[in-house]
């Protein structure tokens, strides 16, 4: 049943979104493999849309990926799952652990946790470029062209500070000119 | 309406109007949350917004969601966290759906797919951007370096949920171990700036 693989997945997901939306790409990424929801190409354009949508892209992702996988009914049972556990665990930290974030055990666990998360990222970009044939030994115009979009792309975000989403719609427009 | 419905609708609008805006990481409201909580609602002291959005980051889930819902409960209680949790993400929601139908509906669209040939580089570029910037607070020492050095290939063998357990547990017994052979260690990076006073420091974090 669709439905009851998107809530797991989405339910569990919840409980370990630490770091960031796109910490949890390779949590999404075995899910759809697993399950066969939809292709890898697919998947990175719905992490681009969730990327360029306002609010998070984890949930957003989430019910990106529940639309495709099962409709609106989808869409709906996912960013539930995928918000069950923050209201069950605000709700549980605000009422007993108001102190939480100077628990010692915590901030210890913290400490191995960021890194970790730090990897999570690394290992999601080094999937995409491997899912997506990003890494060509050709020397064609269009593999070259990407490999300057990439690098203007990490240039913007990085010294120029640009806001992600206008660097996204940005590269949209630069496709469109170079590859239709 | 009754005194209690009228606060727990203004928090749902509260969250409703700031919710679109936060393009680009969940940080990006917290000026916001300032603004309409702290100073025009007066609902929560610039102290305890600062005690929310440490706690926000503590607990799993996306930061926005999570200051919202914390917010939400101080102020109304069980009904507030709902309103909170429900006003922040329905606009999201229903804007990320819209988007998702359209680009269904135009998926053999030739010119929408010469867009994604560029955007999924550009994915790529953010993700990376997202690692340095959470590797900037993260990796402070050889410890931590090595967590995340480690953390990279054993994930092409192990589930990234496993993998997070094994980082917090590696971060306990780490920081224990050291404590035992009396190395002075610090928990955070000493360096990390305060949000507070770096409104740029938002853009990107957290997304």
């Amino acid at each position: 049943m669709v439905l009851w693989e998107l809530f797991q997945t989405f339910f569990i997901m919840g409980f370990v979104s630490f770091g960031g939306g796109y910490a949890m790409i390779p949590i999404i990424e075995s899910a759809v493999t697993e399950y066969g929801w939809m292709s890898s190409e697919q998947l990175t354009n719905i992490i681009a849309i969730a990327g360029m949508s306002p609010g998070p892209v984890a949930s957003n992702s989430a019910i990106l990926i529940g639309y495709t996988a099962a409709g609106i009914s989808g869409a709906f049972v996912s960013v539930i799952a995928i918000l069950l556990p923050s209201l069950i665990l605000v709700i549980c930290v605000a009422a007993f652990f108001l102190k939480l974030h100077h628990n010692p055990v915590v901030e210890k666990m913290f400490y191995g946790l960021k890194p970790l998360v730090t990897s999570l990222i690394i290992f999601a970009a080094i999937k995409f470029v491997l899912a997506n044939n990003l890494i060509t030994i050709d020397l064609s115009f269009r593999s070259l062209s990407l490999v300057v979009i990439f690098g203007l792309s990490l240039f913007a975000l990085l010294k120029l500070r640009w806001n992600p989403v206008y660097v996204i719609l940005l590269s949209g427009l630069v496709g469109i000119a170079l590859y239709s | 309406m009754s005194v209690e419905w009228k606060l727990v609708f203004e928090i749902f609008w509260t969250f409703f109007k700031i919710s679109p805006v936060t393009f680009g990481g969940g940080f990006a409201m917290i000026p916001l949350i300032i603004k309409e909580i702290v100073e025009k609602r007066k609902w929560l002291t610039n102290e305890e917004i600062t005690d929310v959005i440490a706690l926000s980051q503590t607990v799993p889930g996306a930061i926005a969601v999570n200051s919202a819902t914390f917010i939400g409960y101080k102020i109304g209680g069980i009904r507030g966290t709902l309103a909170a949790m429900i006003g922040v993400s329905l606009p999201t929601f229903l804007i990320v759906l819209v988007l998702g139908v359209s680009y269904f509906y135009l998926d053999d669209n030739p010119k929408l797919e010469a867009a994604f040939v560029s955007i999924r580089v550009t994915i790529v570029a953010i993700i990376v951007y997202a690692a340095i910037k959470i590797a900037k607070t993260a990796i402070f020492d050889k410890t931590t370096f090595f967590i995340m050095a480690a953390g990279v290939p054993a994930l092409f063998f192990i589930h990234p949920i496993i993998a997070i357990f094994l980082g917090a547990i590696t971060g306990v017994i780490a920081v224990s171990i050291k404590k035992k052979l009396g190395y002075l260690i610090e928990m955070k990076n000493s360096k990390e700036e305060d949000p507070a006073n770096d409104p740029e420091y938002y853009m990107g974090a957290g997304i």
